[in-house]
């Protein structure tokens, strides 16, 4: 299991989940993705996409302007 | 056992395509969805920017229909590509500067390539919510044949929404699909298509009568077309069309234009910008951010700020401290009247 963080600060949804969707694709089973973004529909719509393909959100911070959600690949 | 047939999906977060998927679904077709996002799509974009946007319910429609079927969803970047399409649109626009047609032939034809990109998974054919007569320029009758041959899709492209009124295509002729279970609807009344979403049990779905794409919006055409005059070129970048979307658009000098924020929210997201545009703010009063697309001369910075200031607490002072900087450079201050009302000039206005 390893961990990445995705810089996806200042993109308007659905470029966020984009992002992650392709990034995700290159990782393997397990590994934890921390999505740092400004856009707070991300918060609405990675986890929308994480349900629907399969993935987990283990929980997202707020940190001033910033919002990082975090996945894993798979259930 | 026999064979499960699966098909794609185009997504668009809308009625017609939720229900589509839904009819075929009904017949043991298992569905995936793709999603395109041409930088235009209406779907999420300013969320996070104006100030009374802040309590609206956020979602994006795509993923939200995705999950009430219970299907994956495939959301694929087509920004670079998409630019083609607008700017040489085969089969010209619409009432504003959207290519629908071209634009729908591309989705087909991106849905095309999509599949055969993943021939191993074992798609059979694509699907989407077309209904003849719902879109005065995309989905007439006559130009349902142009979509399925020019995107290179023939006879796989099935709609399920309205495949009745249309010749049968290869998943009903092989029986994979059931076509008298289809539908014939057509046409720009939306109850069939209400009744149907009854019946399914769906209720919460976007607005039927809603459009999907900047590029139907006047004003916003009205913006791109001014964006590309003003500069000389029909070239843009995602930041520019996103641009187009935030503040009041004034353009004093056809040399450059002005995007002042509306609200707080607004102000904030120009903030990122300043490392690569002028940006212009009152100190001495509240007011919003301003940036300037295009070429500034320095005699033109009392002009710029007096705008700006117009929009601003300090409109009706004497005289407002205005802060003018200017990327790589040191930050400017200029003393100025802010400009009358009378003193914007209606033209100035995009």
């Amino acid at each position: 299991m390893s961990r990445f963080e995705l810089d996806a600060r200042r993109m308007l949804c659905p470029m966020p989940v984009i992002k992650t969707q392709n990034k995700v694709k290159e990782l393997a089973e397990g590994d934890i993705l921390a999505v740092v973004c400004t856009d707070p529909g991300a918060l609405s719509d990675i986890p929308a996409w994480a349900r629907i393909n399969g993935h987990t959100i283990l929980g997202h911070e707020e940190n001033d302007d910033e919002l990082t959600i975090t996945v894993r690949v798979g259930g | 056992m026999a064979k499960q047939h699966k098909a794609v999906a185009l997504i668009s977060g809308g009625l017609d395509s939720l229900l589509a998927v839904r009819v075929l679904q009904e017949q043991g077709i298992e569905v995936e969805g793709i999603n395109f996002y041409t930088g235009f799509c209406v779907e999420g974009h300013t969320h996070a920017i104006r100030n009374h946007d802040k309590d609206k319910q956020k979602r994006n429609n795509a993923l939200w229909a995705a999950e009430q079927l219970g299907i994956k969803l495939h959301i694929v970047d087509v920004i670079e590509e998409y630019k083609d399409v607008l700017l040489n649109p085969k089969h010209g626009y619409g009432a504003n500067m959207n290519p629908c047609l071209d634009c729908k032939i591309f989705m087909v034809s991106k849905a095309v390539e999509w599949v055969k990109e993943h021939h191993k998974e074992g798609f059979d054919f694509i699907i989407t919510g077309e209904v003849i007569g719902q879109r005065p320029m995309s989905q007439r009758k006559e130009v349902m044949p142009i979509v399925a041959g020019e995107s290179g899709a023939d006879d796989i492209l099935l709609r399920p929404l309205c495949a009745k009124n249309l010749a049968p295509t290869k998943p009903e002729l092989e029986g994979w699909v059931d076509r008298e279970k289809l539908y014939d609807f057509h046409g720009r009344n939306r109850k069939p298509q209400m009744a149907l979403a009854k019946q399914f049990g769906f209720t919460d779905y976007a607005s039927p009568a809603g459009g999907c794409c900047f590029l139907t919006d006047k004003n916003y055409s009205d913006k791109l077309v001014d964006l590309w005059e003003g500069r000389g070129s029909r070239e843009y970048e995602m930041d520019d069309i996103m641009l187009l979307k935030v503040g009041r658009h004034l353009r004093p000098k056809p040399e450059f234009k002005m995007i002042i924020a509306r609200d707080a929210g607004e102000s904030k997201y120009l903030e990122g910008y300043r490392k690569q545009f002028v940006t212009i703010q009152v100190i001495s009063h509240n007011g919003p951010l301003s940036m300037v697309d295009g070429k500034i001369q320095t005699e033109d910075y009392e002009l710029a700020a007096g705008i700006v200031a117009r929009y601003g607490q300090g409109r009706d002072a004497e005289e407002v401290k205005v802060e003018i900087s200017v990327p790589g450079q040191d930050v400017q201050t200029l003393n100025i009247k802010p400009l009358s009302i009378e003193q914007v000039l209606e033209e100035w206005h995009v």
